[in-house]
């Protein structure tokens, strides 16, 4: 086991370097806007511009800006500074964190709060009235944007231009440690929001997978042991249709944890997603490498506790 | 008075395609330490039949007449609740396959000790000391830390070993083994066999035992009722379906099966044709189609299943008369094929017997029934 998680961190390292080289490649090859034009104002001089590139060090061969990157992360764990208003990235960045975890959690929780149990619910009451209601509402939940969601939530509930202002919605973000009241009604809509269609794909999968599970030849053993129908279904049958949930919900919030760019974006959430979105606007080089490995990192990460994970999971399951 | 008496139950199941007839009229007694074997094909109604003794079948889509008389209790008429305490408790089942039957996330010991906290009021350590004493009991090395394994740990054998023990952890008056060794390597099938054959002495459990291999049953059951169609076709001692059957069917069953006291060159010879849609059976006689010694009123008569002259105690339904039966199976014991014994049969000049059938194709629903089966032969060529 000890063995196994080493060698895979030994990989995620390679995988992450692998990362950083092709953000840089793509910005390089692909550039949307040139930084130095950006960072030197209205009506700059040639002299200007090529002091800016000299200053970012813009005026050397791509491979020797990436070495120096590297060299500098690795080294020193530097990951370098804004093209736009100097600041360290790393200052720029991890103060954003708490944001960021604060809305894939908390969104992780309602999700699966709801998905689960409605999953549940429909594979137990296959055929009846609640199962199509379920199913169908997950329906809707799936097909609606988050975009969407998000703008009618604000219209609707938000205290600034909503119908029934309940929840200060919209950057109103604070830190839980500086005001747990603003933090949590900042979240709730968003959480919500980002909830909906992530708890209508669980109770889907959720469904299926227990509709597949209580075919088995083990529930009617458990059943032939006279077991109540109740630890039944949720002792023998979700014990197993909920393994395979845990490897997707492992890897959603790996990727959610690397910023919800759209629910940070709509709500104006000073997140990791928020940043991300700021910086590729801007061709922040440095920005973008920094988020963008945040977020290769976090899914890297959440891989591989999944995998340990479903080691205890499933007693099947051997490194 | 016996301990499970079933009086024409009957088991349909309302399907979009129409009504499965799993079970037909279906009537049987197993006395208290008593075996009973029920042999026929896959959707004979064999498993059906057994597993709503348990009241697994219970579905929206099921239909269940008749009676079930477990130790005097209509188990029919019983609530889920009163069944479900039946369940595990009086009345255990084993399963064909014993891997997919034991739970993959559960450890062995923690499965059994579950079936008897389910009905005894008794705490986790006692519980796993039973499923321990079990393990050993059906013949597991090593008992106390085989219970802490996890059934992919475990051989076959030793998986169905598990299951007996999970079965007869609460002492029950009736154990039900849905085919329990036909998912075994041969070499297995026998132990298993051996074993239930032994803790059903030890334990004064009645067993019905599920199959449709004769020679599953031949060692260890008393009486044998052969199914075919969701009906009971003939019913027996053992050592009568074995040395004096009535039934066609049985005939064919016996044929087709290996055994140590005839000349080992001795051909084999399979039942012709599949057995029939539960939904349209076959009129009359419902083996006619695929017996070799039809008479045309076969298929116009529906067979009651009524004792012999001889024995009032074997039950058999078949329309042709005793003494026809007699000399038929005469043959088919003296190594003839079906063919040979009809005609030989015939010679006599005091059988009559239909033309061929099978040659012939007289009789238009046979026919059509024959050209869908080579149809259904030439698909499964083509899928393989």
């Amino acid at each position: 086991m000890a063995i196994f998680i080493i060698r895979r961190l030994l990989w995620s390292v390679v995988l992450l370097v692998f990362v950083t080289f092709l953000t840089f490649l793509i910005f390089v090859v692909l550039p949307s806007a040139d930084p130095a034009l950006l960072r030197a104002g209205r009506n700059p001089t040639p002299e200007i511009i090529a002091s800016i590139r000299k200053t970012l060090g813009l005026d050397q061969p791509w491979y020797v800006q990436y070495f120096k990157y590297l060299r500098n992360l690795v080294l020193h764990f530097d990951f370098g500074y804004s093209y736009q208003n100097f600041l360290s990235v790393k200052e720029t960045i991890f103060p954003r964190m708490p944001a960021t975890i604060s809305l894939a959690l908390g969104g992780a929780v309602v999700w699966l709060l709801i998905g689960i149990p409605v999953g549940i619910l429909s594979a137990v009451k296959r055929g009846t009235f609640i199962e199509r209601f379920a199913m169908g509402a997950a329906l809707v939940g799936i097909s609606a944007p988050v975009y969407w969601l998000g703008l009618v939530s604000i219209y609707l509930f938000s205290t600034d231009i909503g119908k029934f202002p309940i929840f200060d919605a919209t950057g109103n973000y604070a830190n839980p440690w500086d005001d747990f009241g603003r933090w949590l009604s900042s979240l709730i809509l968003p959480w919500i929001v980002l909830a909906v269609s992530f708890a209508a794909i669980y109770a889907r999968f959720m469904r299926s997978n227990l509709i597949e599970v209580l075919d088995e030849d083990y529930i009617r053993t458990a059943r032939a042991k006279g077991l109540v129908e109740r630890r039944v279904i949720l002792r023998h049958g979700v014990r197993s249709a909920i393994t395979p949930i845990v490897t997707i919900f492992g890897l959603d919030l790996g990727i959610l944890l690397g910023g919800a760019i759209l629910t940070e974006t709509v709500f104006n959430i000073p997140g990791i997603g928020r940043t991300a979105f700021d910086a590729i606007q801007k061709s922040d080089l440095p920005v973008v490498q920094g988020t963008v490995l945040i977020g290769a990192t976090a899914i890297v990460l959440f891989n591989l506790i999944v995998d340990v994970l479903y080691g205890f999971i499933d007693p099947r399951v051997r490194y | 008075m016996a301990l499970l008496e079933i009086k024409d139950l009957t088991v349909h199941f309302a399907t979009e395609d129409g009504l499965v007839k799993a079970v037909d009229g279906v009537s049987y007694t197993v006395d208290r330490g008593q075996t009973l074997g029920i042999v026929g094909e896959s959707g004979s109604g064999k498993s059906v039949s057994s597993m709503t003794v348990m009241g697994l079948t219970r579905a929206p889509n099921a239909h269940i007449s008749g009676e079930i008389l477990f130790d005097g209790q209509d188990l029919l008429q019983a609530s889920d609740d009163e069944l479900r305490k039946v369940r595990g408790d009086d009345v255990a089942m084993i399963f064909q396959d014993p891997l997919s039957s034991l739970h993959p996330f559960y450890k062995v010991g923690k499965q059994i000790a579950e079936a008897v906290r389910t009905h005894r009021d008794t705490s986790k350590a006692q519980a796993w000391d039973r499923a321990v004493e079990m393990l050993g009991l059906v013949g597991i090395p090593e008992p106390r830390r085989r219970a802490d394994a996890y059934p992919h740990e475990f051989s076959g054998g030793m998986r169905q070993r598990a299951m007996i023990a999970m079965a007869l952890a609460n002492d029950p008056k009736l154990l039900i083994a849905d085919e329990p060794t036909t998912a075994l390597d041969v070499t297995v099938q026998a132990q298993i066999l051996e074993l239930i054959d032994r803790l059903q002495d030890e334990f004064d459990t009645a067993v019905v035992v599920i199959t449709h291999d004769l020679g599953v049953v031949a060692e260890t059951a008393d009486d044998i009722a052969v199914m075919y169609a969701g009906r009971i076709v003939e019913k027996a001692s053992a050592d009568m379906i074995f040395h004096g059957p009535e039934h066609p069917y049985t005939w064919g069953l016996l044929r087709s099966i290996p055994r140590l006291d005839t000349p080992r060159d001795e051909e084999l010879v399979p039942i012709a044709g599949r057995p029939p849609s539960l939904i349209t059976l076959p009129g009359g006689c419902s083996f006619h189609p695929r017996c070799p010694y039809v008479r045309d009123a076969h298929r116009r008569t529906e067979p009651g299943l009524v004792p012999t002259d001889a024995d009032p105690q074997h039950l058999v339904a078949c329309l042709l008369d005793q003494g026809t039966r007699r000399r038929l199976w005469g043959q088919l014991e003296a190594g003839e094929t079906p063919k040979e014994a009809r005609a030989l049969a015939m010679e006599d000049g005091e059988v009559e017997l239909d033309t061929d059938v099978a040659e012939a194709g007289t009789e238009p629903g046979a026919a059509a029934a024959r050209a869908m089966d080579t149809a259904q032969t030439a698909k499964e060529e083509e899928a393989g």
